[in-house]
């Protein structure tokens, strides 16, 4: 029974999981290392990853601040709507990428409340619409780190002397360190990985507006499979990376408790 | 410094925790507020030191209204009841932090360490951190912690509350004898009356949010003031 | 107003309500409000074009399809992760979080690439540009929420509870169908009804591999794309409308569920993995 579970475990897996992701190397790398070499150095790979990291370098920083200050009034203050403005901040992850695409174009579009801002189909909207996806990803994990560990330190240090902000920062801060990586770097690979709602938003200017996500999907419709795969692996690299630092995270704040 | 209480009154909803409480502390010495739970004897510690906001009443310290004043600018150091050390930062960081926010010179913070470290008897146990200390030693950490920045008023939450009797016992005893070697204003909070009578040199005595009577040990024993007061230290005995 | 004793309360309530307001409140509200623009003839039309129509089935379909897929075999792969030991067992557990991490674009490619007709499982099996394939697409997006509910929840179970069952005589199967699988229960649903929501709203990685023919293998997201291409956007906000409604009422239900379950099944501080 053991044996067969594992089995029936590994290889829905490797059906589903590891045969997909070994597809990518194997198309990149199909015409050999110099032409994987090549699709990545192109300069509308070059434009797309640049756009891709000035894009996080914004949306993951403003995220991390909001997840802060709303962490700290929803956990450390009692107030009326407190359920209503949790379920606020969540909204985002049940909204689909293409919806949250369109909700800006809706604002920002030729037809919309505000045209001709040159906001949607330019870099502006897409660094809105990737910071509106990935709202809630810092703020979830903060929250319950807060809520754990209590006001006590902080009062602590408040009766100690400490002014407001040298209690935030020598003693709330270091306390949830491990969360707010953690929420950081779940915020990092979403905003580099976002597809469906910068989709929306881009208007696809190559050179311009294609971030990573984009710039695959238009070497994959124009059939240049091999360059579509290698840009492809890019994102890998940095997915795996991703399930490896949070690993990593994940078992430090285990032997924390 | 002598602490006065005026009329403090505090509600948690519907529950009033605290009912006009008039109290006075006199300057040095250390005082009992004693009761069962519920009384609001933590309550009223609190408010002393700013963290609980009262809706009417008046707090002075030395005369002067510091009602409105917040924590950390109210010179006082406070013992929480499950200590609340930085379990970020190692013993010596922790009995350092009321005088580095205060941005004091290095040597002068190293020293004044040392000196408590010496105190309460934790020499040498500077780099350690409190995970790795007894619950005696971090009770010990804690009350070092709040002495080190020279408070003009020490506040103590139950500080024997979670200690076996024997640990208890002894800490009692220390806390008598460093009371008497610094003499600054102290207030704790505690629901053991052995404990009040054996430390204090002034008990008051809690009940629903009010003070039920006030006086040196010998005289509230001696001379309860009120059926509650004759009750509570009868049963207690 | 009463002073708080711990600062920061203004500082910290005005950001997050601005920042919320402007990023989240505001464009949310615009579907609301183009919706309501609309006379109510055309916004039913747009709704229930056989186009429409023939998205939801796919859509709706192929989700349901999917979760109950993770459903099944994300308890298996839990069941396996919690409960036995062998070689590689790290490995997997952190590969269960792949499809999570892995940008839609990505898994939409490498998935076409395995299942088309050229592809590695595709020669023996071609199930890319069908409506199997949009299946395909959904259970890999799916997997993670079906494990990573159960798991924190089987991690969390008494072991006392089989131990008494077998006592008492019953085998491992009818410990396992009245004991593990009623605990399971909150847990089990959670996990459908997230990889059910993911599903309905999934673009990325199910648009390479459909083939996108209109009635066929269109799903919803795509076609409000189109409408949003022809400018359409009355059109695009009464579809993203369906299916926003249906999202929200899954969440709804799963935050009623799981509060239910809570009275039942007392999850203990199994914040383990979290």
């Amino acid at each position: 029974m053991r044996r067969l579970l594992i089995g029936i475990a590994l290889g829905f897996m490797a059906l589903f999981v590891v045969v997909p992701l070994a597809t990518v190397f194997a198309s990149a790398f199909r015409d050999g290392i110099s032409a994987y070499v090549h699709a990545l150095g192109d300069s509308e790979a070059r434009s797309a990853i640049k756009l891709t990291l000035l894009v996080a370098a914004i949306a993951v920083p403003c995220n991390v601040v909001f997840g802060l200050a709303a962490a700290w009034a929803i956990t450390r203050f009692q107030f009326p709507g407190k359920r209503v403005l949790v379920t606020v901040i969540d909204l985002p992850f049940a909204v689909s990428p293409v919806i949250a695409g369109m909700l800006f174009v809706l604002l920002f579009g030729a037809r919309g409340w505000f045209p001709g801002s040159h906001i949607v189909f330019a870099v502006p909207g897409i660094v809105m619409v990737t910071t509106f996806v990935t709202v809630p990803f810092v703020a979830r994990e903060l929250i319950p780190a807060l809520e754990a560990r209590g006001p006590a330190q902080e009062l602590a240090a408040l009766t100690l002397g400490a002014s407001p902000w040298q209690t935030f920062w020598r003693v709330t801060l270091p306390n949830v360190k491990l969360s707010l990586v953690y929420g950081a770097i779940l915020c990092t690979a979403r905003a580099v990985g976002e597809f469906g709602a910068v989709s929306v938003v881009s208007g696809h200017i190559r050179g311009e507006t294609n971030t990573v996500p984009l710039h695959v999907e238009i070497l994959y419709n124009d059939f240049h499979y091999q360059a579509a795969f290698a840009v492809a692996t890019v994102l890998v690299w940095i997915a795996l990376a991703t399930l490896v630092i949070e690993q990593a995270l994940r078992w430090r704040m285990r032997r924390r408790r | 410094m002598q602490v006065e209480i005026e009329a403090l009154s505090k509600a948690f909803g519907e529950y009033p925790a605290l009912d006009a409480v008039t109290l006075t502390i006199p300057e040095g010495e250390l005082v009992a507020l004693l009761g069962p739970s519920g009384s609001g004897k933590t309550t009223l510690l609190r408010a002393i030191a700013g963290i609980e906001v009262p809706e009417a009443g008046r707090v002075k310290f030395g005369g002067i209204d510091v009602t409105e004043v917040p924590i950390q600018r109210r010179q006082i150091g406070f013992v929480f009841q499950d200590y609340a050390l930085f379990e970020h930062m190692n013993v010596g960081d922790n009995i350092a932090f009321g005088l580095s926010v205060r941005r004091a010179p290095r040597e002068e913070i190293a020293a004044r360490v040392r000196e408590l470290l010496a105190l309460i008897q934790l020499d040498g146990l500077a780099g350690r951190m409190p995970r790795e200390l007894s619950g005696g030693q971090r009770q010990r950490v804690a009350l070092a912690r709040a002495l080190a920045p020279r408070p003009r008023l020490l506040l103590l939450d139950e500080p024997f509350g979670a200690l076996d009797a024997r640990v208890r016992r002894e800490l009692r005893r220390w806390l008598r004898r460093l009371h008497d070697e610094l003499h600054i204003t102290s207030v704790f909070v505690t629901h053991d009356q052995d404990e009040a009578f054996a430390v204090a040199d002034r008990v008051a005595v809690m009940n629903q949010g009010r003070v039920e009577q006030v006086g040196t040990p010998a005289d509230v024993r001696g001379q309860p003031a009120t059926a509650f007061v004759r009750e509570f230290l009868d049963v207690q005995e | 107003m009463r002073r708080r004793a711990l600062p920061g309360f203004g500082l910290s309530l005005g950001v997050t309500l601005a920042y919320l307001g402007l990023l989240v409140v505001i464009p949310l509200s615009t579907v609301v409000l183009k919706t309501a623009e609309l006379p109510a003839g055309e916004l039913w039309a747009t709704v229930t074009s056989s186009r429409a129509l023939a998205s939801y089935a796919l859509s709706l379909g192929a989700s349901l399809v999917a979760a109950s897929i993770d459903l099944v075999f994300g308890l298996v792969i839990a069941w396996v992760l919690v409960r036995y030991r062998f070689p590689g067992r790290r490995i997997v557990d952190a590969l269960v979080d792949l499809p999570f991490a892995l940008p839609t674009a990505v898994a939409g490619i490498a998935l076409t690439a395995t299942w088309s007709p050229h592809g590695l499982f595709g020669r023996v099996l071609p199930l890319a540009y069908s409506r199997a394939g949009v299946v395909v697409a959904l259970v890999f997006i799916g997997l993670p929420f079906a494990v990573r509910s159960v798991q924190p929840v089987l991690e969390a179970l008494d072991p006392r509870l089989e131990e008494a069952a077998a006592t008492l005589g019953a085998t491992r199967v009818q410990t396992f169908r009245r004991v593990v699988l009623p605990a399971l229960r909150p847990a089990l649903v959670t996990g459908f009804a997230l990889a059910f929501a993911r599903g309905l709203g999934e673009y990325g990685s199910v648009v390479f591999i459909s083939g996108n023919m209109p009635m066929k293998t269109e799903i919803t997201p795509l076609l409000i794309m189109t409408k949003l291409e022809q400018f359409d956007y009355a059109g695009a906000t009464a579809l993203a409308l369906v299916i926003l409604a249906a999202s929200f009422a899954i969440l709804i239900a799963v935050n009623g569920l799981a509060w239910r379950g809570k009275k039942r099944v007392r999850p203990p501080a199994a914040q383990v993995v979290r």
